[in-house]
């Protein structure tokens, strides 16, 4: 229960009208995800900024959380949140694999995510979710959420506060949208690591909440490699 | 939603190496429906100058009249054409003459200088508060997206042929992440000895 804060009090300025209280159960801590998966790898990145308003709680705070060998989620949005999700769902993946003696699959752990999120339908964890591996073939896949659980699979995304700046530039680059004789084929994973850079250091240059540097996950079939890279930190 | 969003639009206005760009969204549409797909927002105001004005659609009429009455004034006055500095500054005043009821656009100037054929781009607020960047403007309900394109498109020094490209993917890439722009797109590259528009096709969704 909260304690009963003492206030100063001024006869000439007080009613006999009650007091409003308020408090407000989310807070924007802000941040950025972008994912790109290929044929045989999954790249995920996030910038290392918490942050609310126009304070930086920290400058190193990965918002990456691997669940297994091959899937790994990226959290951007409320942390709090984020941190209560991400323990609800490691504790998830350990009852799945005992109960059934195997880890659990990408997208199995997808779905099993857009559940847990819709569970919270009308108090729900305030968070851009992107869910990221290997499936059952061996393809890199890309989930993305919104808040309330609803669920697509794609091949790249940008999220979080700067998901808007981002998102056009994977159409064009990755996607190949409005360009005209090109060849229709997955991107090189080097390739994938550089847009991901180039794209976070031009979301650090307009978007506040994004910047300090990135976290970078790189899932192939032999297990998950992380990276890092500086960015602008104003 | 903003007011500065009713109708919908994306703009954008880059400097390059001896030319300067701006380009525009051809939609005009009252929220989420569509009214129309020529609707003008780049009005040409003089041979090297141009005035780009997304925002409400019923001010950008307004304020489009009255600052062609304006500069019209201004060069009978002074037998002289008005340099895009001036006529940027002529558009802050005026936005601030209405600063507690003011039009809703946020108007974006491309241009070269009359005399020296110095490239020069600028935007403001609804209230005339003036920004005059080195690189690119953006503008409209895209202005988010293509504040992410052209961060990363453009370069320093591009010539009218690369200046066209990267304004063209700029924009049309940001329009289609935006549910209330697009629908067609103008670009106007602007040169010492000519002007070039060019009408972009673009998906109609």
């Amino acid at each position: 229960m909260a304690s009963v804060v003492p206030r100063p009090h001024y006869p000439d300025y007080s009613t006999a009208a009650p007091v409003n209280h308020h408090f407000s159960p989310y807070a924007d801590n802000g941040g950025s995800i972008v994912a790109i998966a290929g044929d045989d790898y999954v790249v995920i990145g996030g910038d290392t900024r918490l942050s609310t308003g126009f304070q930086i709680y920290t400058r190193q705070q990965s918002k990456l959380f691997s669940l297994s060998k091959t899937t790994v989620l990226g959290c951007a949005g409320c942390w709090c949140d984020t941190l209560t999700l991400t323990r609800l769902l490691s504790a998830r993946m350990q009852m799945y694999e005992q109960e059934h003696n195997k880890v659990m699959s990408t997208p199995a752990a997808a779905q099993m995510l857009s559940t847990v999120l819709y569970y919270k339908r009308f108090f729900p964890y305030y968070i851009s979710n992107m869910l990221v591996g290997l499936d059952n073939d061996g393809k890199g896949c890309v989930y993305s959420y919104d808040p309330i659980g609803h669920c697509e699979r794609s091949n790249y995304r940008a999220g979080g506060s700067a998901g808007a700046l981002l998102q056009p530039l994977l159409d064009n680059q990755v996607g190949m949208k409005n360009m005209q004789n090109i060849k229709d084929e997955s991107i090189p994973l080097e390739r994938a690591l550089a847009i991901i850079k180039d794209v976070f250091v031009s979301a650090a240059e307009r978007d506040i909440y994004t910047g300090d540097g990135i976290h970078i996950n790189i899932i192939t079939k032999d297990g998950i490699k992380s990276d890092s890279f500086p960015l602008r930190k104003d | 939603m903003s007011i500065l969003t009713y109708n919908g639009s994306a703009m954008v206005a880059m400097k390059g190496d001896e030319c300067v760009s701006i380009a525009t969204d051809k939609r005009f549409g009252i929220q989420a429906h569509t009214v129309s797909m020529d609707f003008p927002k780049v009005f040409e105001m003089g041979p090297h100058l141009y005035l780009g004005l997304p925002g409400l659609a019923t001010d950008i009429a307004t304020v489009y009249e009255k600052l062609r009455f304006r500069k019209n004034l201004f060069e009978l006055r002074e037998n002289r054409q008005m340099s895009p500095q001036i006529f940027g500054a002529m558009v802050s005043n005026m936005l601030y003459e209405k600063r507690f009821g003011p039009f809703f656009v946020e108007p974006m100037i491309a241009g070269l200088h009359p005399q020296t054929f110095k490239p020069y781009i600028c935007n403001m607020d609804l209230i005339g508060c003036r920004n005059e960047p080195v690189d690119f403007v953006t503008g409209g309900s895209a202005s988010a997206q293509l504040f992410g394109m052209c961060e990363s498109l453009w370069e320093p020094n591009m010539g009218p042929d690369d200046l066209f490209e990267t304004t063209s993917q700029a924009l049309v890439n940001a329009f289609d992440r935006d549910a209330i722009s697009g629908w067609g797109a103008t670009v106007y590259i602007i040169e010492k000895d000519k002007v070039t528009t060019r009408e972009l096709k673009t998906r109609m969704d």
